[in-house]
């Protein structure tokens, strides 16, 4: 490794904070919960969590954090995503697949809409 | 594609000798055998602070805190945890799953902590200078070497308060002035790295966790005072540090971050690690430096003082591991930021090695002018084992008991002064009423009497006669007159001892005998341990209404003192008991007692 300079110095710390900043976990508002219980799995979970996860990484989210939860007792409704943000407060979706995953991100999460036609209640 | 989980390993002392390396490695292979690989990265850190749970291993983003892990864990921390989402509730230190956005401060044992010290223990890889550099590293030292004077630097040191964590609390600002404005052209900087005090490991944390941390803050010193090289003076038994300080160096070489010309700036400076062996007289700072140049390590008269004439009589700033780790916090963000933590008195915060009868001992970064009382039972959780909270010491063997009354005294230097004990260097023992205070104040003297390095003689005979006084107490044999004997001896090594390892020997007789004079009393006047602690006061007695005759005791007793016939009350022959309470302990019925 060649020595640095004060510019390269700089540039390296802005990528490797960018790198760090994805293992920091504290003072996001916004919380997406992945159901990934063994029924979600089969349903297809890992396959929602990548999506959401790529996505919010292409457009450059940094208030987000995503974590996964064990089975939510809504298995005919898995793979499950739920939602929690200080506008929209907390949302579940059910079914949600790759493009919906995608959908939550760019519509939900960004443009602040719940999108109606997939919201579920996991309290009933 | 992005990781989906980060697995944070502790590679502390503590942990690792409890196996953490191997559940390093462990997670790493089931990571690849069970094929995401590509979807957790693993992360060895330096040590959490909360070492007695240990081995811990932290998995973001869940924030799920897990303790006591074993190697034979890692396959279910992977096939559970990172694949299916569920936490391994077993292992999680308050054994319930979280709900979402519950973070690990909720912990009992991080509320009330700030770290400063610590800022990266437990977070960064500390053999990864990329690490350390992403969460603001090396941002003081820019600052320092291309927008600060060498008096900018000092006068930043000077607003934030700083005072000495090596135990004297000495204004840091005030040590880099003299050094500054002593004359001479080679001027020197080093690291006291040589943590003698009984109890103590926040540096060694420091420097295993974030050793940059140190290397950065002693090349702005450098800066500062117009120094070009640096001395860690680090004991030999601190393996780890002593290899992830070597790590460090070699990278922040690799980057011009050591060595002539740093950054461009037109600023050489280097760092040399010498090796201690561990005496604790090498601590104090004219016998480091006596040591460095490879005398004996034997305290020198001061003045002149190490900023006028130090290493090989050069102008010399010597200051502590914690010390330094607050300077890059200093300098990036401002003097003024920093003084806003802590009291008039005391600026910052300190770090602390809490253990003794607390349930939860470790590492314990608060704010000065924190409790006590927040200490030993909000963040170390009360006392363990049900028992009664007798008291704390805290200064090591320079310092001296805290008792109920003074738990509320906001913790700082002046304050633990006021109440007859020490900052030192943030040892904190607590003790409960199994504890023996004469006991106590006699476990230091031993300790000063062997470390005393014998060049004066208040110090060298002082030492081993307020020793023999207290044996003699513990053993049944005190007299009235020797609590006064022990009073002038004591002030007779305040005055005349030439270091402070003489000069603060006595503390923890004199604050003992202060606060539990009746404990004192009750050896001397009465021939009793209170606390059941000292062997040749006490007696194990067997109560005949309570013993139901179930012979286990009899069957445990090592030296066969214990007669009786099955179903029949037993009894012990004094004179063949050597008391170790094994039968004590054996007996469910709660028959045998101490008197
Ligand atoms: C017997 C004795 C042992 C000491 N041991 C240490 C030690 O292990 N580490 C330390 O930093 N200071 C120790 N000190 C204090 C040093 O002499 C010195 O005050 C300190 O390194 C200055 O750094 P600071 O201003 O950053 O606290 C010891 C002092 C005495 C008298
Ligand atoms: S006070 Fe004790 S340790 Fe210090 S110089 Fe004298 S004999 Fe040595
Ligand atoms: S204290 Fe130990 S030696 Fe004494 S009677 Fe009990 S078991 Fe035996
Ligand atoms: S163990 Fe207790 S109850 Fe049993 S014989 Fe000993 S003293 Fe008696
Ligand atoms: S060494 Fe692991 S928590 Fe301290």
């Amino acid at each position: 490794m060649a020595k640095l300079s004060l510019e390269e110095l700089r540039a390296l710390r802005a990528r490797e904070s960018a790198r760090m900043a994805k293992r920091d976990i504290h003072g996001k508002s916004i919380h997406v919960v992945v159901g990934m219980g063994t029924c979600g799995i089969q349903a297809g979970a890992k396959v929602t969590l990548n999506s959401i996860v790529d996505e919010i990484e292409a457009k450059g989210l940094k208030d987000v954090i995503v974590t996964q939860a064990p089975c939510q007792g809504k298995c005919d409704q898995e793979p499950v995503v739920e939602v929690y943000s200080p506008a929209l407060g907390a949302v579940a979706y059910g079914k949600v697949d790759a493009r919906l995953a995608r959908q939550i991100v760019d519509e939900h999460i960004i443009a602040g809409r719940i999108i109606k036609d997939h919201q579920i209640d996991l309290e009933a | 594609m992005g990781f989906r989980n980060y697995i944070l390993v502790c590679g502390g002392t503590g942990c690792e000798s409890s196996k953490a390396d191997l559940i390093y490695k462990t997670l790493i292979e089931e990571a690849a055998a069970q094929g995401v690989a590509d979807q957790v990265q693993v992360i060895k850190t330096g040590c959490f602070g909360f070492c007695e749970q240990g081995p811990i291993v932290k998995i973001l983003p869940e924030d799920s805190f897990y303790v006591k892990v074993r190697p034979e864990d890692a396959r279910e921390l992977i096939s559970e945890h990172v694949i299916k989402g569920r936490e391994v509730t077993r292992l999680l230190y308050n054994k319930t799953p979280k709900k979402p956005l519950e973070q690990v401060e909720d912990i009992q044992f991080y509320q009330k902590q700030l770290r400063v010290v610590l800022r990266n223990c437990g977070v960064i890889d500390p053999e990864n200078i990329d690490d350390y550099i992403a969460n603001d590293g090396y941002v003081a030292l820019e600052k320092a070497l291309f927008e600060m004077s060498g008096d900018d630097i000092i006068n930043e040191m000077k607003l934030s308060g700083l005072r000495g964590r090596g135990g004297a609390g000495f204004p840091t600002w005030m040590k880099w002035n003299f050094t500054k404005q002593a004359e001479g052209d080679v001027k020197y900087v080093v690291c006291n790295a040589d943590e003698g005090d009984p109890g103590a490991y926040m540096d060694r944390s420091t420097l295993e966790g974030d050793p940059h941390s140190v290397l950065e803050a002693m090349t702005i010193c450098g800066k500062a005072i117009g120094a070009h090289q640096g001395f860690i003076y680090i004991r030999a038994e601190y393996p780890l540090a002593i290899h992830r300080l070597e790590v460090a160096m070699k990278q922040a070489r690799e980057y011009g971050l050591l060595g002539k010309n740093i950054l461009g700036s037109g600023f050489d400076y280097d760092i040399e690690i010498r090796l201690g062996a561990g005496a604790f007289v090498c601590g104090e700072e004219t016998a480091l430096l006596q040591s460095i140049e490879g005398h004996r390590g034997m305290p020198l008269p001061r003045p002149p003082f190490p900023a006028s004439k130090g290493l090989w009589g050069k102008p010399t700033v010597i200051n502590n591991v914690e010390t330094w780790a607050n300077v890059p916090v200093i300098i990036a963000r401002g003097g003024a930021e920093f003084a806003k933590v802590g009291t008039q008195d005391s600026r910052g915060t300190k770090v602390f090695a809490l253990t003794g009868k607390v349930k939860n001992s470790g590492l314990v970064e608060v704010p000065m002018g924190t409790t006590l009382r927040e200490i030993v039972f909000d963040i170390g959780g009360g006392i363990a084992g049900g028992r009664k909270f007798k008291a704390v010491q805290t200064g090591g063997p320079s310092g001296g008991v805290i008792t109920e009354e003074n738990l509320d005294t906001p913790i700082d230097f002046g304050g633990l002064q006021r109440i007859g004990s020490m900052m030192g260097s943030g040892g904190m023992i607590v003790m409960d009423d199994s504890d023996c205070i004469v006991d106590v104040a006699k476990f230091y003297l031993e300790f000063t009497r062997d470390e005393s390095c014998g060049k004066c003689f208040p110090c060298r005979i002082g030492g081993k006669s307020l020793y023999n006084l207290l044996d003699k107490i513990t053993i049944g044999n005190g007299t009235e007159e020797d609590l006064e004997e022990l009073k002038t001896i004591a002030h007779a090594m305040q005055k005349g001892s030439l270091c402070a390892l003489g000069q603060t020997a006595p503390n923890p007789v004199l604050s003992t005998m202060r606060y539990f004079p009746e404990e004192y009393e009750a050896h001397i006047r009465d021939k009793k341990c209170p606390a059941g602690k000292c062997k040749k006061l006490i007696r194990y007695q067997i109560d005949p209404s309570k013993c139901i005759g179930c012979t286990a005791c009899s069957r445990k007793c090592p030296v066969g003192a214990i007669s009786g016939e099955l179903k029949k009350p037993h009894s012990i022959n004094q004179s063949a008991c050597i008391k170790c309470g094994v039968c004590r302990q054996t007996c469910k019925f709660s028959a045998i007692t101490i008197e």
